[in-house]
């Protein structure tokens, strides 16, 4: 028996030892903040629709919203851009504009990351922009690549994010059926009881006008802070809820708003979207 | 040995030939023709950033062969030069607004692609601020050309003619935008009209003088239009509501592209230059002639929100022409006309 205690004795130091020096790997020191020590970073944007996964087209089994109103979503895109992030000590980070713009897109999976470079940190706050900022939004052709070019999409009657005639890009594209909506000139003649929300508005080229660009600000100290390293994959986790769009601040019906693209209701839209964003986890 | 001094004799032999070569005829005309882009000694500086895009003679080629390809349009019909004909100044004469694929109809009158780089805003209703970026809109536009920018490069790809031509432009075969649009820019800045009697006189070029018609003419037109239809451009380049009856459609013009209030009914001002080519004028070509033009300024304004306050002083909304105004008038108006400009052969489809 005091055979059996001693070994066991042994196991228990060997294992606290153990447990000991587990745990120093991994509450590793913050490393010292430096621009230049850069590290990956994701940020996930998880589309979902109130307490559902989103999921496109789904004709068997419709979303509601607030109002009561059953609706599809056929497609869901918008800009993701200047991406920041800060550091409890206050250290600031903006990752460079030209690898800061992402598309994330409903129907293609492989586009909910905006994958970014940031100094080795923790994070315990991240910021980012919902559209495209007036710089980019009036700089010159050849800097619109990638997402950016306007012909990228196809046309804005598609997937494109382009506005030819009103120089500017899409930010947020949300389109889909509900049953609601009238077959007039109020909602869809052609009879495809389609509903299309295209909301853009950089503030103007040359005089001030309709701003709906949103800065989102999310405090990761509650469901997780980011620790950025260079032999890890930190990613943000967001929930992204559509749903918004419908029940948010200024909620309204389908009905009585089946299209709205150039118009002042835009503001409203927009306003919504500071609520969409919402930190679920974060993987370190 | 003497086979080197051989050598050295057919070399020069060649040389002389080549020096006396270059003396002949083809190199003399390409360089008469192509000068690039020329500021008018009596046109201010322009707006483009020419910095961005230098004119090159191979990127205006390209730009123009893309100009006048009907691959732009969604079923190869409609070439940018459908609507925007040089004989009419690089508009669409007799057409009140424009005509475009399967005979449908725009809502606007098809304006003249002539001194765009002095241009700060594109379009009657503005909404693009670039020159790069204007094309976009005729390209996808239902009424025009009904295409996307994606399948209008993919069909370019597929045709050698245009890799060469990029190559030739842009030193490679890619064909971007970027490129794209640099390219039809860069035939379009080139649509410089500026050689009108006018001009002519502006320049104090030998023997170039006013009658006394067109001269009183000037002298009316700096006094009652010249406020908006700035010289030597002929148009400020501001966004202005001169007065027109609402449309059916109800065309509220800058507002659309703006959403401010302050900006209805408000449409670009347009150049004064090559009148004669241009008709039907204002934005949606409702008046036939220039007589139809004066008499809306001297009879016909009406006092729409934003109406401008140059058409509105003292008790009067208009500006007071007599008839003997209006000859004058026409008769200065005559001498924007650039006979040069329509004939260019340089601008033309090749």
């Amino acid at each position: 028996m005091k055979r059996i205690e001693r070994i066991l004795k042994v196991i228990s130091l060997i294992s606290i030892l153990l447990m000991v020096t587990s745990c120093a790997k991994n509450n590793d020191v913050t490393p010292e903040f430096q621009e230049t020590n850069l590290a990956p970073l994701s940020v996930e944007f998880d589309n979902i629709v109130g307490e559902r996964t989103l999921s496109i087209n789904n004709t068997g089994s419709p979303y509601k919203n607030l109002a009561g109103e059953a609706f599809t979503i056929s497609r869901l895109q918008y800009f993701i851009s200047n991406i920041k992030v800060t550091t409890a000590e206050g250290n600031t980070y903006t990752v460079n504009p030209d690898s800061s713009y992402f598309l994330i897109k409903g129907d293609d999976k492989a586009t909910r990351f905006a994958k970014v470079k940031v100094p080795e940190g923790d994070y315990t706050n991240l910021t980012f922009t919902l559209g495209v900022d007036s710089l980019r939004s009036t700089m010159p052709i050849d800097k619109r690549t990638g997402v950016l070019d306007p012909a990228a999409g196809g046309g804005h009657e598609d997937g494109g994010m382009y506005w030819g005639w009103n120089s500017g890009y899409i930010f947020f594209k949300f389109e889909g059926n509900s049953n609601v909506i009238s077959d007039d000139v109020n909602g869809d003649p052609t009879g495809k009881k389609q509903f299309k929300y295209h909301i853009g508005f950089f503030g103007g080229y040359s005089a001030p006008t309709l701003n709906n660009i949103k800065v989102i600000n999310v405090d990761l100290r509650t469901a997780g802070i980011a620790k950025v390293r260079k032999d890890r994959q930190s990613n943000i986790h967001l929930f992204v809820d559509v749903m918004k769009v419908f029940n948010g601040t200024n909620a309204f019906k389908i009905a009585d708003k089946p299209n709205v693209m150039f118009d002042d209701f835009t503001a409203k839209i927009a306003a919504n979207f500071l609520q969409m964003f919402k930190h679920d986890h974060t993987e370190n | 040995m003497s086979m080197n001094k051989k050598h050295w004799i057919v070399l020069f032999a060649f040389g002389l030939f080549i020096y006396a070569c270059k003396k002949d005829h083809p190199v003399k005309e390409e360089i008469e023709s192509w000068l690039g882009f020329v500021k008018p000694v009596n046109f201010p500086d322009p707006e483009y950033k020419f910095a961005n895009n230098p004119i090159t003679k191979e990127g205006f080629e390209l730009g123009r062969a893309l100009f006048y390809e009907p691959r732009l349009s969604r079923n190869n019909t409609i070439t940018c030069g459908s609507c925007h004909i040089q004989s009419s100044a690089f508009t669409q004469h007799g057409h009140d607004v424009s005509h475009g694929i399967d005979d449908r109809l725009g809502t606007r009158n098809s304006p003249p692609i002539m001194n765009l780089a002095w241009n700060k805003a594109f379009m009657w209703g503005g909404g693009v601020y670039d020159l790069d970026l204007q094309p976009i809109v005729p390209i996808t536009t239902h009424e025009e050309m009904d295409e996307n920018l994606e399948n209008v490069l993919n069909k370019l790809r597929a045709l050698p003619k245009y890799t060469g031509l990029f190559k030739n432009a842009f030193g490679s075969e890619e064909i971007s935008t970027a490129k794209f649009m640099k390219a039809l820019s860069q035939f379009m800045l080139m649509c410089v009209s500026s050689n009108s009697k006018y001009d002519k006189v502006m320049r104090k070029e030998a023997g170039m003088s006013f009658t006394a018609d067109e001269q009183e003419g000037y002298t009316l037109f700096k006094q009652k239009c010249a406020s908006c239809h700035s010289e030597p451009l002929f148009t400020d380049g501001s966004f202005r509501n001169n007065g027109l009856g609402i449309s059916p459609i109800n065309d509220q013009g800058l507002y659309a592209a703006t959403l401010k209030e302050t900006d209805k009914y408000k449409f670009k001002v347009p150049s004064l230059r090559n009148l004669q080519y241009t008709a039907p004028f204002m934005h949606d070509g409702r008046f036939l002639s220039l007589a139809g033009v004066l008499e809306h300024y001297h009879s016909e304004v009406q006092d729409t929100p934003n109406l401008d306050p140059v058409l509105k002083q003292g008790n009067r909304i208009g500006i007071a022409l007599t008839q003997n105004d209006k000859v004058k008038l026409t008769a200065f108006l005559a001498t924007l006309n650039d006979t040069d400009f329509i004939n260019n052969k340089l601008l033309s489809e090749q």
